[in-house]
């Protein structure tokens, strides 16, 4: 346990004003930052601090701040949600820097993901994907069998929730040398491909999902792993190889 | 106004039943004539949008994230009731309908509590059908576990992230409604205003929250939903975009806005460690199963601690309150939520707060004893009936990680503080709104076609919601209950058409919208509109927060009057309209939050009772817990807007009636 | 499914990169068996023996022709993969931390290039020769008779051979044709075949004085890059192929253990005929 102090920190920070425009870093210091704060509080004093001088303040995606909706992004320090594992940018802590520290802060850098302003990425690709095939074909009546009509293994459960834990957040993305995205939708396959509920469309998902992937202009898949390391959510690179057999099962059918 | 709730005549049981047997319909054919507008995708409007996409009908659904998948029920911790008694420990509908109405402190509709209780099974079987992969046990069924308030156990869960499960499950329902054509997803927009014609919603104005541009769009119907208005309190567990904007523009569109002052105020959060905090962190209410919570009782301890000069573990067993324990022997550390945050706060009021920061609140929940329990247990059971200390710690501390690790490093990650070595520090944080816009049984405002669901309306929850009954009210809305009265609502509109957003009110309406975006960034003032925020939280926690009194209350309505004038007067926004533009997005929630916040004032100093997450310490016992006055204030206070000055709305009331329960107190000595 | 989303997608130019890859390996094991026959002292031989049925044996011919098709494929796949993963990612970032990728996977295309250019100049330096050259010499012994010392030519008949200088001063009658064939000029009856000396070639190639350092490093150099490569892809094609069970870890240790062995076996052969070979 270490008491807050406070630091002073150089900033370089990608600044963009929109889609269209050429993009730089900017050198920012900011002086006085609470070691107890969260990194997304510091860009908040940061901003704060534009703000009084009026300057146009840095844009940046962020919602729950509590590591669930995956709406916070920034590629920090060269790490994806920074230099910390398990964990996104919003559950980072300024006592992971040290005084006098630089600190480079850029965008998801994607093809698929294009830069909206300065910190903030489109990420539609992924909801694409999702609506390609990430569901299962059920009415929403609420007419259907009992919730416990099909024992499911505990171990399946278990797995596909692992599964599902995935926040879409796109660390995967960005972290990947090659941008793609093959953990992100492994585990929306393979969440379906472990369930009953899911298996009765599983050709028609894996085959729909990994074409959409492929529009969407993310690179291929190297097995190189840094994925499965940035993923706050500790999604196992198990998920793509499902995903490869789901794959050639699909393709040979 | 006469406020008609529109329940239905009959038991309670098959009100419900017959009533839906008795509601108008739209046929398939004509309901692709037929718009809807879905605002928020959270559990509610993701659940609403892909269901009446699924029927047919066309549907636009809008959210402020990038990604309808971002909604803050995405949050939710603990689980989802459902009255299946899978676990055969005699619970049934009426059970659950009662817990949650005794849980609201009687002040719920009976009627709305039993539908919610009704279609709760329905819940569970339709998130198992769509993939959602809730916790089972080794024999393949459904797990379940127990919460509190109640004495079965019917919460279903997905480890610690069960609204994460459930909302991705809606969300798969409605991308599959999106990819097939049958709603329009507009992400990155924030509804702005209604658009009423001739009385009934007939749309909204949207701004793109990329381009900036103000989109204008007609439906037959609008459905708002939300979420909370937790952020009025600038801390919160609210997501920090969480606004009341939708909500607040329909009740200044006529809509009632019902009690406001509702709030439930959630016991275990992380405490705010400084001045640049922008948001609490809660830590599941489980942990209360584990943890005793105590305060030191000498306060020349809890000053050493605060300066650094003690460490808890230091603290004498004889020096420590564990007040829970002494007020409420019964249930000691497992009281429910409102009562265990009043508590925290009486003790740090006392000047026994043990957080070095800027208010000294917070308490600690130490999982010590519990160690030493479970470690005795777990030696035990591995047959050593003599452990050394060392053992026993290092076994219940396994026990810990085992139930509780991903909590317990969530904390560390927070604090840099080892929750296994030195006890938590905790302090309550505004949690959920139950208060919301006015709805009749069909779940419509005020406003005809503008129906209202989830936590942004008032209905199922009373003064105090239960653990894991909001995502239980918000699916139950949007997949079982306004598909029904929507289409009963909309069976008159097959005739209207096409909807054009040419006419006069879209126009007025935009232009409205336009100027109060232009006075905000012409305004040349000099303070941040998080300078404004924070002020108004401040006096929202501290005079309309867990303990509230007559003079507190005038208080804060007199300064929130004041700091409204000096927000408008004073606020900068930089940039311009047509870009992205978070400090715009934040000044437009920020001056209905202010608004809000002066009814919400308004609201509790009406209420001349303490009910659930309302306590007026003017009306407690010699115990200091809540007195409820069921003769005089045994109804919905719902509140109409009439022009700018808030201080002008006018209070309407709509009596509850308990038929079918016999209202009692509530005790949990 | 269209067949040629099969080729086309990303995920099944992933199998084609992992059966192809798979199939190199066979290969490699295959290659290194032969070439380790040059460490056999003085028994050239067995390695001529070994290239001519390299050269000649049917079943070879369809692995080889396999061989060289999943190269190309190999290399063509990895390619377009390459550009591919480069257009996914347009603008870079500042700063990167490659901390959570290991250096080899990062680089399996810079790898990759290296290794086929390797092969490029591997094939011209023995493939080439041993197929084209027209000047490709024949094994042949030195025996000593009778004080004289005598140059024979080694023919694929045990016991049968044919001396050198007569058929270099055209006495005998005998001829060589088809670089390999001894003739009879006169009844144009073959009387035997000749092994092509791709041993001597082998040794010549890394002991010249002026060029077998430097080709020696540069062979070494190039099982380094087909080390690294290795000790990605192996195991990297299983996890392509939809391989990710219990069985991974084992098939991460052997892919470590062939990613060092088969190179640096490979790699001890240039050095012992450079440094150490008489």
């Amino acid at each position: 346990m270490s008491a807050a102090k406070n630091i002073n920190i150089t900033l370089k920070i990608w600044r963009q004003k929109d889609s269209k425009a050429k993009g730089n870093l900017e050198t920012y210091t900011l002086n006085n930052v609470s070691t107890a704060s969260s990194f997304l509080e510091m860009l908040d004093q940061l901003n704060e601090q534009l703000v009084n001088e009026r300057k146009e303040p840095i844009a940046f995606d962020h919602d729950c701040r509590e590591g669930i909706c995956g709406m916070c992004s920034l590629y920090i320090n060269g790490r994806a949600h920074g230099p910390d594992t398990g964990i996104t940018t919003c559950q980072l802590h300024m006592r992971m820097f040290n005084d006098g520290d630089t600190i480079y802060v850029e965008p998801w850098r994607s093809r698929a993901f294009p830069v909206i302003k300065d910190l903030v990425v489109d990420r539609s690709a992924f909801d694409r994907i999702q609506q390609a095939g990430g569901f299962v074909s059920v009415n929403t009546s609420g007419n259907t069998i009992d919730a416990n009509a099909i024992p499911i293994p505990k171990d399946d459960a278990d797995k596909a929730f692992e599964a599902a834990a995935c926040i879409g957040c796109g660390a995967c993305v960005a972290t990947c040398k090659n941008g793609s995205a093959m953990l992100f939708v492994g585990a929306k396959v393979s969440q379906y491909a472990l369930l009953p509920q899911g298996k009765v469309e599983a050709t028609q998902r894996v085959l729909n999902m990994v074409r959409q992937m492929d529009e969407e202009g993310f690179g291929n898949c190297t097995n190189t792993g840094a994925c499965e390391i940035e993923c706050p959510k500790g999604i196992s690179l198990e998920n793509i190889a499902r995903m490869n057999r789901e794959y050639l099962k699909a393709s040979l059918k | 106004m006469k406020l008609d709730s529109k329940i239905p005549e009959g038991h309670i049981s098959q009100k419900w039943t017959d009533y839906k047997d008795h509601l108008k319909l739209v046929a398939p054919n004509n309901r692709p004539k037929i718009d809807i507008i879905v605002v928020g995708t959270g559990l509610a409007g993701a659940s609403a949008a892909a269901s009446l996409g699924e029927m047919g009908y066309n549907v636009k659904a809008f959210c402020y994230q990038d990604s309808p998948r971002r909604a803050h029920s995405i949050a939710a911790q603990g689980g989802i009731n459902a009255a299946k008694n899978y676990q055969n420990d005699g619970d049934s509908i009426y059970r659950l309908f009662y817990d949650t109405i005794k849980g609201g402190d009687y002040r719920a509709r009976e009627a709305n509590v039993h539908r919610l209780a009704e279609v709760s099974g329905n819940i569970i079987d339709q998130c198992v059908a769509q993939g959602v992969p809730f916790a089972r046990e080794y024999g393949g069924l459904l797990d379940n576990r127990s919460f509190g308030g109640t004495q079965v156990q019917r919460t279903f869960y997905a480890a610690g992230q069960t609204g994460q499960q459930l909302l991705l499950g809606a969300y798969s329902a409605l991308s599959r409604q999106i990819g097939l054509g049958r709603v329009h997803m507009y992400n990155r927009h924030e509804m702005l205003e209604l658009v009423k014609v001739d009385g009934k919603a007939r749309g909204i104005i949207a701004r793109n929250l990329v381009t900036g541009e103000l989109e204008r769009h007609s439906a037959h119907a609008v459905i708002i939903a939300s979420g909370g208005y937790g952020n009025v309190y600038f801390l919160s567990t609210n997501a920090m975009g969480s606004n009341v904007t939708a909500g607040w523009k329909v009740h200044k569109q006529g809509a009632l806005f019902a009690n406001t002052c509702y709030v439930q105020i959630h016991p275990t959060c992380i405490p705010v460690h400084g001045t640049n905090q922008s948001k609490l962190t809660l830590m599941s209410e489980s942990l209360r199963n584990s943890g005793r919570i105590w305060v030191p009782k000498k306060k020349e301890d809890a000053e050493a601690i605060r300066a650094g000069k003690l460490k808890p573990t230091q603290i004498a067993e004889e020096d420590r309150d564990y007040y829970l324990e002494r007020r409420y022997p019964a249930f000691g550390n497992l009281v429910p939520r409102d009562v265990a945050s009043r508590a925290a706060k009486e003790r740090c009021d006392a000047g026994h707060g043990i957080e070095a920061n800027d208010t000294n609140e917070g308490v600690y929940l130490d999982f010590s004893t519990e160690i030493q329990n479970k470690g005795r247990q777990a030696a035990y059971a591995q047959g050593n009936h003599h452990p050394s200390p060392e053992e026993i710690t290092r076994l219940g501390k396994a026990w810990l990680e085992e139930k509780y690790g991903n909590l317990f490093t969530m904390y560390q990650k927070i604090t840099d503080e080892n929750p296994y070595e030195t006890p938590m520090k905790i302090y309550p944080a505004v949690h959920y709104t139950m208060g919301g816009v006015w709805v009749d049984y069909n779940l419509q405002s005020t406003i005809p076609g503008c129906f209202v669901a989830g936590e942004a309306n008032f209905s199922d929850h009373g003064a105090n919601r239960l653990g894991a009954s909001a995502l239980m009210q918000g699916l139950a809305d949007g997949y079982f209950v306004l598909p029904y009265t929507v289409s009963n609502y909309l069976a008159d509109e097959i005739r209207t058409g096409k909807i054009s957003t040419d006419t006069q009110e879209f126009v007025d309406a935009e232009n409205q919208v336009k100027a109060s975006i232009d006075k905000f960034l012409n305004n040349n003032g000099s303070k941040s509109v998080d300078h404004f925020h924070k002020r108004l939280g401040n006096i929202m926690w501290n005079k309309v927060g867990m303990a509230r009194n007559e003079e507190g209350l005038k208080q804060a309505i007199a300064e929130i009057a004041a700091l409204k004038d000096e927000f408008y007067k004073e606020v900068y926004v930089p940039g311009k309209s047509e870009e992205l533009n978070p400090e715009l997005e934040k000044a437009l929630r920020v001056a209905d939050f202010i608004d809000l916040g002066q009814l919400m004032a308004m609201d509790a100093l009406q209420r001349k009772e303490s009910c659930g997450g309302h306590f007026r310490e003017e009306y407690q016992d010699a115990e200091g817990e809540t007195l409820r006055d069921d003769v005089n204030f045994s109804f919905v206070g719902a509140w109409e807007y009439k022009g700018e000055d808030i201080s002008q709305e006018v209070l309407h009331k709509e009596e509850l009636k308990y038929e079918f329960i016999k209202i009692a107190a509530r005790n949990y000595k | 499914m269209a067949k040629s989303a099969f080729l086309k997608s990303s995920i099944a130019k992933k199998y084609w990169m992992a059966l192809t890859g798979l199939f190199l390996c066979l290969f490699l094991t295959g290659h290194l068996l032969g070439n380790l026959q040059l460490l056999i002292p003085d028994n050239a031989l067995h390695f001529n023996q070994y290239a001519l049925f390299m050269t000649t044996n049917p079943a070879v011919k369809i692995l080889s022709y396999l061989t060289y098709i999943s190269i190309l494929f190999h290399a063509i796949d990895g390619i377009l993969l390459t550009i591919q993963n480069k257009k996914a990612r347009p603008v870079g970032y500042a700063k990167t931390d490659g901390s959570s990728s290991s250096m080899a996977s990062r680089n399996m295309a810079v790898l990759g290039t290296i290794i086929l250019v390797f092969i490029v100049t591997h094939m011209a330096n023995f493939w080439a020769v041993m197929h084209f050259d027209k000047k490709m010499p024949l094994q042949s012994v030195t025996i000593e008779n009778m004080g004289q010392k005598m140059e024979l030519y080694v023919t694929t008949d045990t016991g049968k051979f044919f001396p050198k200088d007569s058929i270099q001063m055209m006495q005998n009658g005998l001829e060589i044709r088809n670089r390999t064939e001894f003739y009879n000029k006169q009844a144009n009856l073959k009387m035997g075949e000749g092994y092509k000396d791709l041993y001597k070639i082998t040794i010549a190639f890394f002991k010249d004085p002026k060029m077998g350092l430097i080709a020696t490093i540069l062979y070494v150099l190039a099982m380094f890059a087909l080390s690294f490569h290795l000790l990605h892809g192996f195991q990297s094609a299983f996890q392509s192929l939809g391989i990710n069970n219990k069985f991974t870890p084992a098939i991460k240790k052997f892919g470590t253990a062939f990613a060092i062995i088969v190179p640096l076996l490979f790699a001890i052969i240039p050095i012992y005929i450079h440094f150490l070979l008489k």
